[in-house]
């Protein structure tokens, strides 16, 4: 194996809309050689690659490849250099047959030169085979299934003859025989001298193709080792690593009945597969998991966005249908969904109608609307929460990130729910808005709301929750208590690990 | 906006109102000094009354676009409910079920628009274009281009006579306006209009039913359609077969102009008023000012241009001032 750098990234620094995403993080790739990236969600790993196929700006930091410094990186000038890469949802045009999507990643001919429909297409069919894949040239990309379109995405990322090659998460999707015919192929491309950049959670993954692997976690790099030097537990250990940094203001509070009951709850839509859960008045359950476990999934189908189409779901004892949300708004479920900046806000509108927009029915008087009590109900809001706004008039598109939360908050508050979901209630905002909205929940949970929390962050799922469910491949895996949970158990958990064992424990 | 008072006034908010008006005050002025017999009160009659029934198209209209749809199949709507009205009239039903019956009429062809946008989830400017050719050239094929003639008297101006026939229509012109501002500012559902056109999937996850919503609001430019084609046949003894033809880039063009976002959410109904206002003058004070007439739709179509323009000047000015929303969106 040569051992010079193909390509480095010297303290890469990287912040989104103020949240630091990459605090320094550095990384060293030789040529010919299979270098896992890991982390936990949020690490930093997906900005990373990013970084380096150009597809976000770096906002400090050195990138070479070869030696040479990379400026003013594209996707298209990442393409020249040769850094080619697949991304865990393939990105294909569905229209296209498959002989033009693998030629479109990978000819380089002028935009005015004939096509060679023969060459594109032999060429597509030898990719192909040297994945094993029997995938027709002539499909259209949108009419395969979701491992065919990943084999289509790694063939051709095979074409590109890249220098270097990221693969994130390539084996999510497939089934084993074509992961072995993948690694065959990593393996092969590795030794024609090929930089391989390979980002799985399956750590058993890594044993077998990866030579070396660098742990990413909180957006800085915390060690690069030889694969074969480290075990699983040294790995989920470098991963962890931290201590309970923040102060989280959980305090125990007196629990009451079990609010909502969840028994064998399956949504084939949602991918969601025999869920039992239960939830107590006052009680705050941290959901954990890795993204695609199946959470906010969870949520959607409690929430009626994505109906159960088998099991129950019961509400203070008696069971319950929920086929829209509306249904679940009666019920008393609120859920604040995760990406805000989306959809937990409407943009366009005043905070004071963004506030009221789940409770209009409540503010009716005689039918009409009653701006008095709206106005009164949006300022106790914004006070009660310190949404930091001149005026209840302003659009929501006039707040910051914090500030939107808080208002989305606010809608399901007014709604005077019992049941409260959170999905990532503080990703991507300032830390002091993250205080608040975690004193909030706690006061909540005191005046006896049952909370379901999902939350990709660690320190967060064990700081706030009484209890915490792991979720794993669509289905709470294991449900711990505050004191059982460690850092290690649960990620060992959210990786699939007890597999086989208990399926789930009903508290 | 509604409620506020009026100390909170927010001109910045009302600036494409404000705009269309400052147009529309400066055309008249203009017209009243090169010619004031402009401003003779049979003029400013005719004018209103020719307007009217446009301006309850432009409601129903800024309720379909308010909620992030288009329905361009108005016109044939209008066609359609003009001819039955005549046809309605003729078989010598009495006068009120009349006025009950063509509404009805178009709203329900407006539910049918309604039920494949919503249900069927098809994009609205494809259904309503169907609908526009198939309702056209479906009365073509049935009237073989004849008019409707020979209504009873009292079909004409209800038999109210022309002097009171003609307040009565542009009363209902303006209580339906009025009535509909004050229901989409002081109903729940006014609201979700709101919602649904700036954001639908935000709207579901807060509780509201957009495909409702949707099929609402075409169901109601419909019936709204169906008035506006009534009181539009009242005032003539003869109706033909074509009427209502380009109403539907009247309509649409009205409710740009008043600053209504062709992408939802964003509008009001006294925007859609303005614009109505202005775009039915230029012709007429085109006219008094002694410009060729034949020059009306060209500057018609500088003004829509113009509204859009200054809504994108406008929204660049703010999107700079705020900043962070269009980077959160990426």
């Amino acid at each position: 194996m040569p051992e010079y750098a193909l390509l480095k990234a010297c303290n890469i620094i990287k912040s989104y809309a103020g949240v630091q995403a990459l605090k320094g993080a550095s990384f060293e790739l030789h040529a010919g050689e299979v270098h896992a990236l890991i982390g936990e969600n949020g690490a930093g790993k997906s900005t990373l690659i990013k970084i380096m196929t150009g597809a976000v700006d770096v906002d400090g930091g050195d990138l070479f490849l070869d030696g040479q410094l990379v400026v003013a990186n594209s996707p298209q000038h990442a393409r020249q250099l040769g850094i080619a890469a697949i991304y865990q949802q393939p990105a294909l045009f569905p229209e296209l047959s498959v002989a033009e999507n693998i030629a479109f990643g990978i000819e380089r001919k002028g935009l005015w030169s004939r096509i060679d429909w023969h060459g594109r297409r032999d060429r597509a069919i030898e990719l192909l085979k040297q994945m094993g894949a029997r995938i027709s040239p002539e499909a259209l990309a949108g009419e395969l299934s979701m491992p065919e379109q990943q084999l289509v995405e790694i063939a051709r990322s095979l074409g590109a003859e890249a220098k270097v090659l990221i693969m994130d998460e390539p084996t999510a999707s497939l089934p084993e025989q074509d992961t072995q015919n993948l690694f065959r192929v990593i393996r092969e491309l590795r030794d024609r001298g090929v930089g391989i950049i390979y980002i799985s959670h399956r750590l058993e993954e890594l044993a077998l193709i990866a030579d070396r692997v660098t742990v990413l976690r909180d957006g800085q790099t915390i060690d690069t080792r030889l694969m074969k030097d480290v075990d699983r537990g040294e790995l989920i250990h470098l991963m962890v690593g931290r201590e309970l940094s923040d102060v989280f203001p959980k305090r125990e509070v007196q629990m009451g009945d079990v609010v909502l009951e969840i028994r064998n709850l399956s949504s084939r839509r949602a991918g969601i597969n025999n869920v039992n859960l239960t939830v107590r008045a006052g009680e705050i359950i941290g959901l954990a998991g890795l993204v695609g476990s199946g959470r906010t999934e969870l949520a959607r189908t409690i929430f009626g966005l994505t109906p159960a189409d088998e099991g129950e779901i019961r509400i203070n004892g008696r069971p319950v249908v929920i086929g829209s949300p509306a249904e679940a708004i009666r019920h008393g479920i609120a859920y604040v969904p995760e990406d805000r900046r989306r959809h937990g806000v409407v943009l366009d509108l005043p905070i004071s109608h963004n506030i009221t927009l789940a409770s209009l029915n409540g503010l009716a008087k005689f039918g009409a609307l009653d701006f008095k009590r709206e106005r009164e109900i949006a300022v106790d809001f914004v006070n009660r929460l310190e949404v930091k706004t001149p005026s209840t008039y302003k659009p929501a598109s006039t707040l910051s990130g914090g500030n939107q939360q808080k208002v989305a908050l606010s809608r399901w508050l007014a709604t005077e729910p019992g049941i409260l979901i959170l999905d990532e209630p503080t990703q991507g905002i300032d830390v002091g808005a993250k205080a608040e909205i975690h004193k909030l929940m706690c006061d909540l949970a005191a005046g006896g709301m049952a909370i379901l929390m999902i939350s990709s962050e660690m320190p967060e799922v064990m700081g706030m929750s009484d209890r915490i469910a792991v979720m794993h491949d669509g289905t709470v895996l294991e449900v711990l208590s505050r004191s059982e949970a460690t850092q290690q158990k649960l990620l060992s958990l959210a990786l699939g690990d007890n597999l086989g064992a208990q399926a789930s424990l009903p508290a | 906006m509604p409620g506020s008072p009026l100390s909170t006034f927010n001109f910045a908010r009302h600036q494409r109102e404000l705009a269309a008006l400052s147009a529309f005050a400066i055309l008249l002025v203009l017209t009243g000094i090169v010619s004031p017999s402009f401003f003779d009160p049979a003029n400013l009659r005719d004018l209103a009354v020719a307007n009217a029934p446009v301006l309850i198209v432009a409601v129903g209209m800024t309720l379909v676009i308010l909620a992030g749809q288009i329905d361009i199949s108005v016109g044939s709507q209008f066609a359609v409910c003009s001819m039955l009205a005549g046809s309605l009239a003729n078989t010598g039903i009495p006068v009120p079920l009349l006025v009950l019956l063509v509404p009805v009429a178009g709203g329900l062809l407006g539910a049918l628009n309604g039920a494949f946008v919503a249900k069927l989830r098809m994009p609205s400017i494809v259904v309503t274009l169907a609908m526009m050719v198939v309702l056209r050239d479906a009365l073509r094929w049935i009237t073989e281009g004849a008019w409707v003639q020979g209504m009873p008297s009292g079909f004409q101006w209800f038999g109210a006579g022309q002097a009171t026939g003609q307040v009565l229509i542009v009363i209902v012109a303006l209580v339906v306006l009025f009535g509909i501002r004050w229901a989409l500012n002081n109903l729940g559902a006014g609201r979700t209009v709101y919602a649904v056109g700036s954001d639908s999937e935000a709207a579901r996850l807060a509780g509201v039913s957009p495909q409702q919503v949707v099929w609402v609001v075409f169901m109601l430019v419909g019936a709204l359609t169906g008035l506006a084609a009534l009181l539009n046949s009242v005032r003539f003894n003869s109706i033909p077969s074509n009427s209502g033809l380009g109403l539907e880039l009247k309509a649409i063009a009205a409710v740009v102009v008043g600053g209504t976002a062709i992408t939802g959410g964003r509008g009001s109904l006294i925007g859609t008023l303005i614009g109505t206002a202005l775009l039915g003058t230029v012709g007429t004070a085109l006219t008094y000012l002694g410009v060729n007439p034949f020059w009306e739709k060209a500057i018609q179509g500088g003004i829509i241009l113009l509204a859009l323009l200054s809504d994108i000047l406008f929204s660049r000015m703010t999107s700079a001032s705020i900043g962070l929303r269009r980077e959160g969106a990426r």
